[in-house]
């Protein structure tokens, strides 16, 4: 049974290389996945705020579709589009009446709701145990792991590592022979859908993201999340105005970080989609430097 | 022929909104064997008792219902208006109209009929009712005090000072409990040790309390006035007798960096050691957990060097038994560690502590004598952040109550800081600032203005470390939410204060019950906020809900007085609600066949062997007896006799019966 895969509109468009980078690990490490047929938009940042029933019916019917094309699990790779699919699944199925209303409301019968998973437990369950030893370019880099906001909460919907002081990304990181850096923001806000109304807020939150990492020596950012990326990596200038300091560090997505480890292509990786060069310190990982962009 | 008295209550609003108490008087008038039918507005004020006591006079009644609220309220009301009547208490019983009906429907037709079923259920019953007496039990009148911190010094001096034999029993090695812990107290800062240290000492020499430190109690049994308990003496690995004290031991142990529990881990201590210098009893025990002899089989340096050859590495643990008539539970509480807080570090930064730490950097018996350095690197911090309400009040970390001690002991820490660093810069972040008792607003006021302590309203969403300093992220809600940073030296978490580790677990030993806190529940929380569900157990201090100094020690004399009051008499009165096996002619004598799956059944060892004798002394049958004090008349022996020859006195098969017909006819 292939695992379901609901991409999101981010991984369409402005995050492309964070679903080539997930689909070319996953390929790698043998992990079969099928998007779901006829999937449409979750509502996220925007539907949750004007219309309750909105919200659920969104991911509802994304949810609906993949039941009735058999899926028991579907893996969310956006943390937002995550945070609400998942959210609805626990709403709905906790709610027999509200679960009639919103089946009624997508035409579409609901029963047994796929689970959605986000990619931190979907590589927690695939990575095998001697990965180490696959490694071809083990990505031995200072990182500093972002989760934001979204990845592990809240708590009760995701019931999924520690909400305040999450530690599964910095498990995967190490497994592929990165330094997960202590630091303290790897929670803290990026300014999420402030990216295009209020750029200024986004520079200022994401400059201090950055110092932090930064100033404990981090090489560089790893996210798995598609807003967190855009707001570190494409408004890069709105942080570097805010603290009127310049910061080269790169914004990899964990599955590129693992794809470089694992020494697949850069191009493959989608690492020449960055605003901010990946470029990472030479003589550690010479493969790397040789596929990374100019 | 029965003549029953049937008297509804209004309760006022209570019942009369809902049910229409006009309509239950005159339906059970109708029901036969009644003889008088009436309702009142309030039947538990004085005119309504006079109204039964008259009633009873004249109809010459044989048994009284009355319609009210729920018998644990105003039962033994009404069984005694019955009894000055002249009427046998026992022929007096409560159909419980507001609980069990007004309460939990809305008013209707409906509800009027339910309420006239209830009472009709329990004049069934009193038709059946037989005159029962009272059960005497003799009183052992020495008391049990389980706890020697303040709340338990306080009860056991009340207690012995009223002329009674105490036994006091305390986990630790010294009694003193968390006040012997703290520096100065709210609102007088008067220091701690002073005011405490002289009744710790008046503990040991009281010619009334036996004393037992670093002992825990084992087993309870029994009933009011009647319990047997086992204490377990755990082994200080000495002879108490010969130890003077001199202390020679715990200078030459070698075995040095332990963390002392009574500096909450900010000292070190040996492994034999006394927990501090004004501890009573001034005797030390060895860890073993830690002695390097019971770790790795040698050393012994302090038996080498003690004057008076005390120490007894073979020494065991020991039980000694008491007979009590009351215990006394004032367990205390203990503090949320620092690692409770995810956003705060998860206790990863040592300069994160919580309010009972900086009470031990505050103390002048403290690690650092009184002069407040940081943890860390000893440093005197120039900026102090407290955050009062750190886990109380905040359902998402499951702990929903107000911990009550913080608001106060949060200013009294600020002011004590700005005392002694004036330069100092002190914060304190709260939600609201809950100073209610004698001089305590007054007290944060003089913080605020006098001392110059900075309060913020808001919480403290993050802090994290930066260049050596901890910045403390928060919001200014009285600012419409602005971001407020910090960078401090120390931060001090006023942490919850929760239920002892193992409160659960004694609280079963003790047959009290707890709530979903682990705190110990009151009987009632208003008018008997002292003792508990159990007969002869009783509650003082923080084992009962978080409480300062005053309200402790307030709580404890209460409790003392409960006790003396039950000790001034020579024998008790129990409910005769107890079991009873039947008993019949011969050659049957009882119906009782002896298979004894009651004794193995009942759960307070009431039921005993009875051997039925011929005239010749032989031994015919051996049945079933229950032993009326022991008895708490739960009725599970009742459910198990397997030839119904055990009954419930008050609660009989014959009588459970009628009601049940008269609901279903």
């Amino acid at each position: 049974m292939k695992m379901g895969y609901y991409p999101g509109c981010s991984i369409s468009g402005s995050s492309r290389e964070y679903g080539e980078s997930l689909l070319a690990v996953l390929r790698a490490l043998d992990v079969e996945l099928a998007e779901v047929e006829d999937w449409n938009c979750c509502g996220a940042s925007a539907a949750h705020n004007l219309n309750h029933t909105l919200s659920l019916a969104l991911p509802a019917r994304s949810l609906a579709l993949a039941e009735q094309q058999g899926f028991q699990e579907l893996l969310v790779p956006c943390a937002a589009c995550f945070s609400r699919l998942a959210a609805t699944r626990k709403a709905l199925m906790a709610d027999d009446a509200k679960r009639r209303q919103i089946a009624d409301l997508v035409e579409l019968p609901m029963k047994n709701i796929p689970v959605s998973i986000n990619l931190l437990q979907l590589l927690q369950r695939v990575l095998p145990e001697n990965l180490k030893e696959k490694l071809r370019a083990p990505f031995d880099y200072k990182v500093a792991c972002y989760y934001g906001c979204l990845l592990v909460r809240p708590a009760e919907v995701v019931e999924f590592d520690r909400e305040e002081d999450p530690e599964e990304m910095d498990r995967i990181m190490e497994k592929i022979g990165a330094a997960p850096l202590d630091w303290a923001f790897k929670t803290e806000c990026c300014g999420a859908g402030f990216s295009v109304p209020r750029t200024d807020v986004v520079g200022r939150l994401c400059a201090r993201i950055l110092d932090d990492a930064v100033s404990r020596g981090a090489e560089a950012v790893i996210v798995a999340c598609p807003m967190c990326h855009s707001n570190l990596d494409m408004r890069r200038q709105a942080s570097e105005s805010h603290s009127g300091k310049k910061y080269t560090i790169p914004i990899l997505y964990v599955t590129q970080a693992i794809g470089l480890a694992l020494g697949l292509d850069a191009k493959q990786l989608g690492l020449q989609r960055h605003i901010v060069p990946v470029r990472l310190s030479a003589g550690k990982s010479s493969q790397i430097l040789e596929n990374a962009p100019a | 022929m029965a003549r029953i008295g049937v008297f509804v209550c209004h309760c006022g609003e209570n019942i009369g909104a809902t049910v229409d108490c006009a309509r239950v008087a005159e339906a059970c008038r109708k029901i036969p064997g009644v003889a008088h039918s009436v309702d009142y507005k309030y039947m538990c004020s004085d005119p309504g008792q006079t109204l039964i006591r008259e009633a009873i006079a004249q109809n010459k009644l044989t048994g009284v219902v009355v319609a009210a609220c729920s018998p644990r309220m105003h039962e033994p009301t009404f069984r005694r208006v019955c009894s000055e009547s002249g009427l046998n208490p026992y022929l007096c019983e409560m159909a419980n109209l507001r609980e069990h009906c007004s309460w939990v429907h809305e008013k209707s037709d409906v509800t009027t009929d339910k309420a006239i079923d209830l009472v009709a259920m329990l004049v069934e019953k009193v038709k059946r009712n037989k005159p029962l007496h009272p059960i005497k039990v003799p009183v052992t009148k020495t008391a049990l005090v389980l706890g020697g911190g303040i709340s338990g010094i306080q009860a056991a001096l009340d207690i012995a000072n009223a002329g009674h034999k105490v036994i006091l029993v305390e986990r630790d090695p010294s009694i003193g409990g968390h006040m012997s812990q703290l520096s100065e107290t709210f609102p007088t800062l008067d220091c701690s040790q002073c005011i405490l240290t002289p009744r710790m000492v008046e503990v040991a020499q009281h010619p009334n309390i036996t004393l037992y430190t670093y002992s825990e109690l084992e087993s309870l049994d029994g009933f009011i006035g009647n319990f047997k308990t086992r204490i377990r003496k755990k082994a200080r690995s000495l002879d108490e007798k010969l130890c003077t004290g001199c202390g020679l031991c715990t200078t030459k142990c070698p075995n040095k960096k332990i963390p002392s529990e009574f500096n909450t881990g900010l000292g070190m201590r040996t492994a034999i050691y006394v927990p501090f210098p004004q501890a009573v009893p001034n005797k030390p025990v060895i860890d073993r957990e830690h002695c390097t002899y019971y770790t790795k089989g040698r050393c012994r340096v302090c038996e080498k060097v003690c004057p008076t050859q005390a120490i007894r590495f073979d020494q065991e643990d020991q039980i000694v038994e008491h007979e009590v008539g009351a215990v006394v539970v004032a367990t205390g509480f203990t503090v949320k560690e620092t690692d409770f807080f995810p956003e705060y570090g998860y206790g990863k930064y040592k300069d994160v502590i919580n309010g009972l730490q900086f009470e031990r950097i505050l103390s002048a018996s403290g690690p650092t004598l009184g002069e407040v350095k940081r943890p860390s690197d000893g440093r005197v911090p120039e900026t102090v952040v407290f955050i009062a309400c750190a886990g109380s009040r905040d359902p998402a970390k499951g702990i929903e109550y107000c911990s009550k001690i913080c608001c106060m002991y949060t200013a009294k820490h600020a002011m004590l800081y700005k005392h002694k660093v004036h330069h100092g810069q002190a914060y304190v972040f709260y939600m609201d600032i809950r100073a209610a008792g004698k001089m305590y607003d007054e007290f944060t006021r003089r913080a605020i203005e006098e001392d110059h302590v900075q309060y913020i309203r808001g919480r403290v969403s993050r802090i994290y470390e930066r260049n050596g300093k901890l910045i403390v992220q928060g919001a200014d809600t009285l600012l419409n939410a602005m971001p407020v940073e910090i960078e401090a030296d120390l931060v001090v978490l006023a942490t919850a204060g929760v239920a002892n580790e193992g409160a659960e677990a004694l609280a079963q030993k003790l047959h009290v019950s707890y709530d979903s806190h682990k705190f110990f529940v009151e009987a009632h929380p208003k008018l008997r906020p002292v003792e508990t569900n159990t007969a002869g157990v009783f509650l003082a201090g923080a084992c009962q809900s978080p409480k300062d100094i005053p309200e402790s020690v307030g709580q404890a004399s209460g409790t003392a007085a409960k006790v003396a009051a039950l000790f001034s008499m020579d024998e008790l009165t129990r409910e005769p609600v107890v079991a009873v096996v039947n008993r019949t002619a011969p050659p049957l004598y009882s119906t009782c066949v002896g298979c004894f799956l009651c004794q193995s059944a009942c759960p307070y060892q009431a039921i005993e062997r009875e051997e039925i004798k011929n005239r010749n002394g032989q031994v015919v049958k051996t049945i079933a007896k229950v032993n009326p004090g022991l008895c708490q008349g739960c009725g599970t022996c009742v459910a198990f006799c397997r030839s119904k020859s055990i009954d419930l006195q008050g609660y009989t098969h014959e009588q459970v019966y009628a009601e049940v017909m008269e609901l279903l006819s």
